[in-house]
């Protein structure tokens, strides 16, 4: 096996990812359809370190975790607020600028 | 694997057969997170394709990853998001009104060709090799140990760019969620008083505790078998997620009663036939 077999997995995870942001209508799940597109990239970065033989990848990985922290701890935050005003979840009710 | 390895084009057959088993789980686990109705079965499905992710990181040498993957991704994130669901309400489905006619099959169809493209995009690069990264680990003593050495010097401005970005993330997590109260809080003795001149003087009744129901959200029966709404705490009747069984449960109670008339219905006769 080839490691590029990682890169199709990868690509894969991020199709499905980017599907279901589309797809989906609750926020929460869209949100973690953006977790999955983040951690497809993660792990392309990972197998182009591997590939390229240097640590430079795996060094953007890491940031892009710890970017995906920051980016959860916000979005989360803001459906519970959007949440707390609407009483729900979901992303086509919040289509009026103002309640 | 450090000489052997370089500029090899094949993995070992153990590598192989972990990639597909797993790779597959992986595939399994990101389209249930996508077609799954409940929001907490798509964050437990997450997490099982993130930890997946994390043994194909430690498969692929980055064995810092692989461990920061397990707990920084399905430790925190996962937990938070469930956390969230939990606030948000684990009975919030999603709406199937479309505001837009034919979107969903427009968005499936739009993925579909974006990895088609993103795939043969891959297929068309020529990627037959592969270095490895034996050297590289060993140049400083380790995974570890290389990674630190790259963090703090060529990447060390991005670092400290990040703790910024964090401190900033968790002050407008604290702002977001800050609520205003708009009225005072009730002190002690208001409550008191409030409590001794309100309706019910003694605590409120427990909720319903039948043989085999012992949830909070089950009304107790009054004497005369309706259920009472006061059993059951302010949170869940406001949402109104009472269960009511008492009807439920009569019926079983009913059509208990009348197998164990037959049943001794009939003994009864044998009894007598046997006499």
């Amino acid at each position: 096996m080839n490691p590029v077999y990682y890169l199709y997995l990868a690509a894969l995870l991020f199709t499905i990812g980017a599907a279901g942001v589309l797809i989906r209508r609750n926020a929460i799940v869209v949100f973690m359809c953006v977790e999955l597109m983040l951690n497809a990239c993660n792990l392309a970065f990972v197998t182009f370190s591997r590939m390229h033989g240097n640590l430079d990848g795996q060094i953007i990985a890491f940031f892009t975790m710890v970017v995906a922290a920051a980016e959860v701890v916000v979005g989360l935050a803001i459906i519970v607020s959007v949440f707390r005003s609407r009483h729900s979840a979901s992303v086509d009710d919040a289509s009026l600028m103002k309640l | 694997m450090t000489a052997l390895a370089a500029a090899a084009s094949q993995t070992s057959t153990g590598e192989a057969v972990q990639f597909w088993v797993l790779g597959i789980v992986a595939v399994i686990g990101a389209l249930s997170t996508v077609l799954m109705k409940k929001a907490v079965h798509s964050a437990l499905s997450l997490a099982g394709t993130m930890i997946v992710l994390a043994v194909f990181y430690l498969a692929n040498g980055a064995y810092f990853l692989g461990i920061v993957q397990i707990v920084v991704y399905t430790g925190a994130i996962m937990m938070l998001f469930l956390f969230v669901v939990m606030l948000v309400g684990v009975t919030a489905a999603d709406s199937l009104k479309e505001t837009l006619k034919g979107q969903r099959w427009l968005a499936a169809g739009c993925g579909l060709g974006f990895g088609v493209l993103l795939i043969a995009g891959i297929g068309n690069a020529s990627l037959n090799s592969f270095n490895g990264l034996g050297t590289a680990n060993a140049e400083h003593g380790g995974n570890v140990e290389g990674l630190a050495s790259l963090i703090f010097t060529k990447y060390v401005f991005a670092f400290e760019i990040t703790g910024a970005l964090l401190i900033t993330a968790t002050v407008g997590a604290m702002v977001l969620t800050h609520r205003e109260r708009t009225e005072r809080a009730k002190n002690q003795r208001e409550m008191s008083e409030e409590r001794v001149r309100g309706k019910q003087l003694p605590p409120l009744p427990a909720p319903g505790v039948y043989a085999r129901h012992n949830a909070v959200d089950i009304p107790g029966l009054l004497p005369d078998g309706t259920p009472s709404e006061l059993t059951v705490m302010q949170t869940l009747r406001k949402r109104g997620q009472i269960r009511d069984v008492s009807n439920e449960s009569l019926e079983q109670l009913k059509a208990l009663e009348q197998r164990s008339e037959e049943r001794l219905g009939r003994d009864n006769e044998e009894e007598e036939v046997a006499k």
